[in-house]
């Protein structure tokens, strides 16, 4: 026999083990759920930070991005001269529209130069498929691989762009991922469309032949000295550019692809800090329940163990074993599970973001933090019980334990109210008034752990809303290259199928105010506008203000001004005015941090026409295919972007993203769930069997003690229930706080669908666990009762 | 029958009798008897003691006249109804209605007082007397309001004796009531249960290894590995306060 392996305290133990399975499993399940959410969330991190850092580290991503107009390539010897910036190099950055047989409308296309040979220092590309530019190839191409595997594109494939106002084919020399491009988002655009936004490296000396640029560039891009300065070198950047329609240098914290990628990353830390604790707390505490009831169930056997001469420190060894191994159970199923977990979040990843690879790195250190939490908070939650079990002298060990004392509290009045069964469920909740507390916030963090995962769902959903049908009414938006005179308003307008035109102009500015700045671009708005309108802050649509400048909520708290605060506004394109507008609305928008003013007052202090960055247009959809076909064989299109299908790629991922979500929220918050009730069920029915059984013998029927035993599991969870909403929403409101940049914020919005779903989940898993109770009492041993004394 | 003393009438007619009951405990291979087949009838208002060392069989019989347990064999019959043919919900009725009990351990629920722990009773029961009066007739009307670990043990069976008659029941059933106390108290806990049966005409079994307080009862039954080896009545029935071990 394997047992005789053991010594005979051992052989106790695991048989009590395989005694109390049920308890212990439910126990080592939320320890479980504990270890899985940190490695997962953890590991994912991890993962993500040492595949982004070797990525960028390989493939030279850029420190400080820098767009101007144009400037010669000697221009770029004196950035390098530049302290702090340890080499540059310029390159031509330019859009095109290219026709896609399988889209209705234009793809939106960004193409950068590369080096016609060689490679460049800064911001390398990784070929995934074919090759790279044939020497002196004409009309070859690099294409990023996420557009070339939503349209199943080929290396040697043709593709037709419309290219500063010319219809040409390009072949598809190679496929690449760009480090720039992790996260590929179209300027502009708030949600990632892989169908519909291609980037495209063009051999240098093709780009600048079809664009005029010879031995000139547009764009800079600088790798800094290690421990320079990122913002001195910024300003001196923007210094020297000035001159050449510089519209201000980003360091890389504002690089678009980085800043999500940055910020989903934050979120995963979050995550991880969150979650794990709640489930650790909660297995202490069921731990500490469940040794505390066994060690009171053991008195006589601890008693006889130290008669025998078994020393107070091997006793306190068999208890903490006990715990010990319920806690490797839970850790081993929690490590195997985050990890496995953490691989599918890593895949879920990988069709989000473009790296070369994505592995879920599994650091040895990760599981040993796991573990040293896991074990620390077992033995923290069980030390009293255990202490007190082997601090008993033997002689008060053996003795039976008092009947449990019960006073009259402050309730008593209209606890004696209540009928006889009622009376002791309330006394027993009152008698043990920390564990009932505890055992009602254990219930209420099921509910809480689920509000606050699913209400993302609800405020998605109203971020959404409020963004695309009460600020963004427009069916699709067409942009321009260059600014062009408000007449082409009319030209959109007359095409087929445009019901309403309107226009809007975006202008590159600086934001100040006090020593706050922001870079951004401030939108036009013409007055009456029915397809981008403004919501002001209790989201009422209203027209800009005909003076002055609107600030979004997020923007103004930014920079610190209020309404009739005067800022500061250096425009940086055309004749680069600096104005002095006073803020005369504060305007709610949970998609960016724009400035709007109106579109005349706009153009007049540029001392431009009236000019106009592009049309936002409402669609006939009868005639939406014509329009399209159209608009793919008008240059000057710089972007056409369709709010509908942007909006469904961005439901599809977000949706299959949810479902797995909540899918395991879910089980996590069952696990909560069921382990404290049946932990409390249990613990309650070992202390009480006796009394229950002595009540069936006096008469009562099974439902009635069940009553006993279950009302006070039901008065809990009823009270757990609001508690949880409560805890729930507390939870969800510090993830808006957490999740307020200047990229996107959420609202504190929860649907009644996600209380309703959440406290079902909880309460059915309450029941569930409530019916497996109610069976054991049914198996109570009338005649042990009356001879048994605990 | 005799009657046992002039002022008190015993009636003829049987609340209990048990016929041919035995029952066999299986515990793995090793069968355990632990009553063999033994007739017996319980009569209206008398007062019965089962005397018998451990493992005799007595408290089996008990919890079997009681509606607790059921025999392996044999027929139980409560007022001509057989007992032994009741299902689960039947039983449970009975024992409401009809048997109270009173514990060695006492079994007092300890979240509720005294007061309340006989009106766990009294809320179920169908022709109850008050709470209030159940507790005065076991002399513990001064100590209603408190929690069995507020009591002595005594007291605490005292109170248990109040649960089991404030229901007014047919049979009385205490098993071992004095086990846990010492002489005094075990006296002053005798004489409830006495008093009960004298004034209220309750059938009342009483189960004990103790043999002097055989000398209480109407008759006296004696066992002995699950069998009835001796029934003795007693010619008079002597006052619990005249008992002495």
């Amino acid at each position: 026999m394997v047992m005789t392996f053991f010594k005979p305290l051992d052989r106790k133990l695991i048989r009590d083990l395989m005694r109390m399975w049920a308890q212990a499993l439910a126990i080592a399940m939320v320890v479980a759920a504990g270890v899985a959410m940190y490695i997962m969330s953890e590991g994912m991190l991890r993962s993500l930070g040492d595949t982004r850092d070797a990525y960028y580290e390989r493939y030279g991503f850029a420190d400080v991005f820098a767009p101007l107009k144009r400037a010669p390539n000697s221009a770029v010897v004196r950035i390098e001269n530049i302290p702090g910036v340890r080499r540059a190099e310029g390159r031509i950055s330019k859009v095109a529209t290219l026709d896609m047989p399988g889209i209705r409308e234009p793809a939106q296309e960004k193409i950068l130069s590369y080096p016609d040979k060689d490679h460049p220092a800064i911001n390398r590309l990784y070929l995934t498929e074919g090759r790279w530019f044939r020497p002196g190839a004409r009309d070859e191409v690099l294409i990023s691989e996420a557009f070339a595997m939503a349209h199943g594109l080929k290396p040697r494939d043709k593709v037709t762009a419309l290219i500063n106002g010319r219809k040409r084919d390009f072949e598809i020399a190679g496929i690449v991922l760009s480090p720039e491009f992790i996260y590929a988002l179209a300027p502009g655009a708030m949600f990632p469309d892989d169908l519909r936004f291609a980037v495209m490296w063009m051999p240098r000396s093709m780009l600048a032949a079809i664009f005029n640029m010879e031995g000139a560039f547009n764009e800079i891009v600088l790798h800094m000295e290690p421990g320079a300065n990122r913002d001195q070198v910024i300003a001196k950047v923007d210094e020297v550019l000035d001159p050449y329609g510089g519209i201000g240098a980003l360091g890389r914290d504002r690089q678009i692809s980085h800043w999500y990628l940055s910020g989903e990353m934050e979120q995963l830390e979050n995550m991880g800090r969150v979650a794990p604790p709640i489930f650790f707390a909660v297995a202490m505490f069921l731990l500490n329940m469940a040794v505390s009831r066994w060690v009171e169930l053991e008195r006589s056997e601890i008693g006889l163990l130290k008669a025998f001469g078994y020393s107070t420190r091997a006793v306190a060894l068999h208890y903490v074993k006990f715990v010990m191994v319920i806690t490797a159970v839970g850790y081993l199923m929690g490590a195997i599970a985050g990890t496995w977990l953490g691989r599918g979040l890593a895949v879920m990843y990988q069709e989000f973001f473009h790296f070369p690879f994505l592995y879920f790195s599994m650091h040895g250190d990760m599981y040993v933090i796991a573990a040293s939490i896991s074990f620390a908070a077992a033995l923290i939650g069980t030390w009293h019980a255990v202490r007190t079990a082997a601090d008993l002298s033997p002689a008060v060990a053996m003795a039976p334990q008092p009947p449990t004392s019960y006073r009259r509290s402050k309730n008593d009045r209209w606890i004696k109210k209540a009928l006889g069964p009622t009376r002791m469920i309330l006394r027993h909740t009152f008698r043990w008034p920390v564990r009932s507390g505890l055992t009602c916030i254990g219930i209420s963090m099921g509910v809480a752990l689920l509000i606050s995962a699913m209400f993302f769902q609800d405020a998605t959903e109203t971020l959404i809303e409020t963004q695309f049908t009460m600020i963004e009414r427009q069916d699709a938006t067409v942009s321009f290259i260059e600014p062009k005179p408000q007449r082409v308003v009319e030209n959109v307008a007359s095409m087929p199928g445009v019901m309403v035109a309107e226009p809007y102009r975006y202008v590159p500015a600086t934001l100040r105010f006090g020593s706050n700045e922001r870079r951004m671009f401030i939108r036009g708005i013409v007055q009456g506008a029915t397809l981008n309108r403004l919501l002001d802050r209790d989201l009422k649509a209203v027209d800009v203000p005909k003076k002055g400048v609107a600030l979004s909520t997020k923007l103004a708290e930014i920079l610190g001004a209020g309404l009739g605060d005067v800022i500061e506004v250096d425009v940086r394109e055309g004749r680069k005015p600096t104005l002095l507008l006073p803020v005369t609305m504060i305007s709610e928008v949970y998609i960016a941090s724009p400035a709007y003013m109106d579109l005349k007052t706009l153009n007049r202090a540029l001392l431009e026409g009236d000019n106009t960055s592009g049309v936002h247009v409402m669609l006939d959809e009868a005639y939406a295919d014509d329009f399209y076909a159209m608009l793919k064989d008008t240059p000057s299109v710089a972007q056409v972007s369709v709010k509908e299908t942007m909006l469904q790629a961005f439901r599809n991922t977000l949706e299959e993203n949810i479902n797995i979500m909540n899918f395991f929220n879910t089980i996590f918050a069952v696990v909560i769930a069921v382990g404290v009730v049946y932990n409390a069920g249990r613990i309650s029915l070992s202390e009480r069997a006796r009394e229950l059984a002595s009540l069936r013998v006096l008469g009562f029927t099974r439902n009635e003690v069940s009553y006993i035993l279950l009302g006070e599991l039901g008065l809990l969870t009823l009270v757990a229930l609001p508690i949880g909403v409560v805890i729930g929403v507390a939870l969800a409101w510090l993830w808006t706080l957490s999740l307020d940049t200047d990229l996107y914020r959420i609202p504190l919005v929860i649907s009644s669908a996600t209380f309703g779903y959440s406290i079902s989940v909880v309460l059915a898993a309450a029941v569930g666990t409530a019916i497996i109770t109610q069976r054991q009492i049914a198996h109570l041993d009338l005649v042990a009762s009356l001879k048994t004394r605990e | 029958m005799n009657k046992t003393s002039p002022e008190r009438a015993i009636s003829t007619i049987p609340t209990l009798e048990a016929r041919g009951v035995s029952k066999v405990y299986q515990t793995g291979a090793l069968e355990v008897t632990a009553l063999g087949g033994v007739d017996l009838s319980l009569f209206e208002g008398e007062l019965v003691v089962f005397l018998g060392p451990s493992g005799s069989g007595k408290s089996t019989l008990l919890n079997i006249l009681g509606g607790l347990d059921r025999p392996s064999a044999g027929a139980v019959y409560f007022r001509g109804d057989e007992l032994t043919q009741f299902d689960d919900h039947a039983l449970t009725l009975y024992r409401r209605d009809h048997v109270g009990f009173v514990f060695q351990f006492y079994n007092l629920v300890a979240s509720l007082t005294a007061r309340e722990n006989v009106d766990l009773v009294t809320e179920i029961a169908i022709n109850p007397m008050s709470s209030d009066d159940a507790l005065g007739v076991v002399g513990l009307s001064h100590r209603m309001d408190h929690f069995p670990a507020e009591l002595s043990g005594g007291e605490q069976q005292r109170v248990a004796i109040a649960r089991a008659i404030a229901k007014q029941p047919d049979i009385l059933m205490c098993d071992e009531p004095t086990g846990a106390l010492d002489i005094k108290t075990g006296i002053t806990v005798l004489q409830a249960i006495e008093q009960t049966n004298r004034e209220l005409g309750t059938t009342t079994a009483i189960i004990t290894h103790n043999a002097t307080v055989a000398n209480m009862a109407d008759r006296v039954i004696l066992l002995a590995d699950g069998h009835i080896i001796e029934v003795i009545e007693n010619s008079s029935r002597k006052r619990p306060e005249e008992l002495s071990w």
